[in-house]
Formats: C-alpha cells, structure tokens, sequence
C-alpha cells in the first residue's frame, strides 16, 4: 500500500472527525454559556435551523433528487440520500401514522456521539439536537412545515437513536403584494 | 462519516451564533469571544493530534511537523493542503494558504477585513492544539492582507 493511499483514507477519517470533534466543543461551550440544559437544547435547535436552510442549497446542488409528491417521498430522500450524503449512515424509516403524517428515523449509531458520553448533571441536554433543527431549516426551504425530536438516545441508555418526524403542513408560497 | 462541508456550515454558525449574543461587544468583548473560538478550536487541534495514524508520529524534527500540518491536517480538515511554508529556522514559520475555504464566502477583496479575525480564530487554535499533542508549544496568530488568502504565523516557545 503506497503511504499516498494510506494518507487518503487517513485524511477522510480526519474530516470527519473535525466534524464531529467541532461539535462536541460547542456543545461543551454552550453548556457553559447557558445555565440549563433546555436553553442548551434550544440553542442547538436553532443553530440546526440556520444551517439547515443553507444546507438545503448544497443538498440540493449535488443530490439530483427531484421534487418529492409526499412525505413517504421525503423521508426515502432523508433517509436514503441526505443522511447518507452528510453523515454516511442510512436510518430506517419505521412507526408510520395512520394518516401517514408522521414517521420515525432510527439511528442504529449515531456518528455525532462516537467517543460521547453524558455527564450526570446534563441529564436533559439532547446532544444531538442540532440534527433536528438542520432537517426543520430544510425541509421549510422545500415548503414543508414540520416537527423534528429525538424519542430515543443511545446517549441516555437507550438502544437505538430515534427521531420522530411530525408533518404539520405546506407552507404556500406568498404572492408579493398587488399580485393575484 | 460526516462530509467536510459540514464543518464549514458549522463553523460559520459558530462564529454568527458568538456575535449574536451581543453584536456590538466593543474591543473586549470582542476578544473574549476570539479566545472562546480559538480554545474550542485548541482542544479540537489537539483530539485531532491524538487520532493521528501511528506511523504519522515519526517525526524527526520540527519541520517535520509543520510540513505535516500543511499537508495531512489541512487536507483533512479543508480538503487543499497549505500553499506555502517559509520559516527563518529559528523558530518561526509562516503558513500561506492563498484561497482559505473558511473566507471564501466573504468576497473577494477589502470590505469585510474586519470580520475576518472572527473566522480564523478557530482555526488558530486547531494548528494550536495540534501542534501541542505532538509535542510542540507555540503562539499562532492568523493575518489577512486580501481575500480570501490568509498566513498563519507559528511561533515555536523554548525554541
């Protein structure tokens, strides 16, 4: 194996890892900046938020993925594009409503939480929630209103990580004012 | 594994989201929230350093290193490795990357040289915390003369 390919696939590791690396120092820091673990969470939402809406630019940009008829449509696209794309993992999709306006992604590991642990005092702090403001910032550039949050956390003792996906509606595009 | 433009989409949010609690800090503030980002960035250089392939840690000597983090860490970290490094041997080297992806997105030219402190702390602080894991303490401070190419200065202590 010549060292080039070996610092290739060195290198790749390393990404990701500054990645995930970042972010547990922001959360270590947000930890410090605000006295409890709500706000925590808060922050991380909206922080997901605002990168989600530009995300969704480049997801698009790269993906080739077309407009979705449904939300089954969405959450293939999620699941089997998106994450795949960004975190390199696929959840399955399960737990379907009825009515079909909700589902479930099921993390089986969570790439955010590698070498993570809780402290005790933190037992509220939702590490991961800037995931769900990312998928809530994008999915209402594409006109979706929805209601992302983590029912499950491998981080809390739980066997899986699972984010609950809520449609809640279409955001119709507003017609400048004097338009019909 | 997480795709590189991630970190970029997070760092941006980082550097918005310290300036949003108080957009106008005046100069202490200022460098209050300059050093948060440069700590952050050091303890990320220096769990970097740590997750290094073994054989990465034969290093020789001092240049070694610095040619490491020219070549490996920027290529992991921002997918291009350093344009140029110069150094007068005694301890100082000066780190030229002509096209930083972290200022890319302010435009070309002038207008925005204030704000570019605020997006380069981190990254101090990454060539900070890696260089410390190897062994290496230094002072590392980042300059722009015109956009988007920035120099990072690396002052080697007890050299």
């Amino acid at each position: 194996m010549s060292r080039q390919a070996n610092r290739g696939t060195e290198s790749k590791k390393m990404s990701s890892e500054l990645f995930t690396l970042t972010y547990g120092a922001l959360v270590t820091q947000l930890c410090k900046d605000y006295e409890n673990d709500e706000d925590v969470n808060k922050q991380l939402d909206k922080m997901g938020y605002n990168i989600g809406v530009r995300l969704i630019e480049d997801f698009l940009a790269r993906s080739n993925v077309g407009r979705c008829h449904d939300f089954r449509e969405t959450a293939d696209v999620i699941a089997k594009v998106a994450f795949k794309m960004y975190l390199g993992i696929t959840p399955s999709i399960t737990n379907w409503s009825p009515a079909g306006d909700e589902f479930s992604l099921i993390l089986e590991n969570n790439p955010l939480v590698d070498f993570v642990e809780l402290p005790d005092n933190h037992s509220s702090l939702i590490y991961s929630n800037l995931l769900c403001g990312v998928l809530r910032g994008a999915l209402e550039m594409v006109q979706m209103a929805v209601e992302a949050k983590f029912v499950q956390d491998t981080l809390k003792g739980d066997g899986v990580t699972e984010i609950r996906m809520r449609f809640i509606r279409r955001i119709e595009d507003n017609l400048p004012a004097g338009e019909e | 594994m997480a795709d590189a433009v991630l970190f970029e989409f997070l760092h941006t949010e980082m550097v918005a989201e310290l300036w949003a609690h108080d957009p106008d800090p005046g100069p202490g503030g200022q460098n209050m929230n300059l050093s948060v980002l440069e700590s952050m960035g050091f303890r990320v250089g220096q769990a970097l350093g740590e997750r290094l392939a073994r054989e990465m840690l034969a290093f020789r000597e001092e240049l070694d290193v610095l040619k490491f983090l020219c070549k490996d860490l920027w290529l992991a970290a921002f997918q291009k490795q350093m344009d140029s490094l110069r150094t007068n041997h005694q301890g100082t080297y000066v780190l030229q990357d002509n096209s930083f992806p972290l200022l890319l997105p302010m435009a070309a030219g002038l207008q925005y040289l204030e704000e570019v402190p605020k997006f380069l702390a981190f990254t101090c602080g990454l060539l900070r915390g890696a260089l410390c894991t190897l062994g290496i303490e230094s002072m590392v401070t980042a300059s722009v003369a015109a956009l988007p190419g920035c120099k990072f200065q690396v002052v080697i202590e007890n050299s």
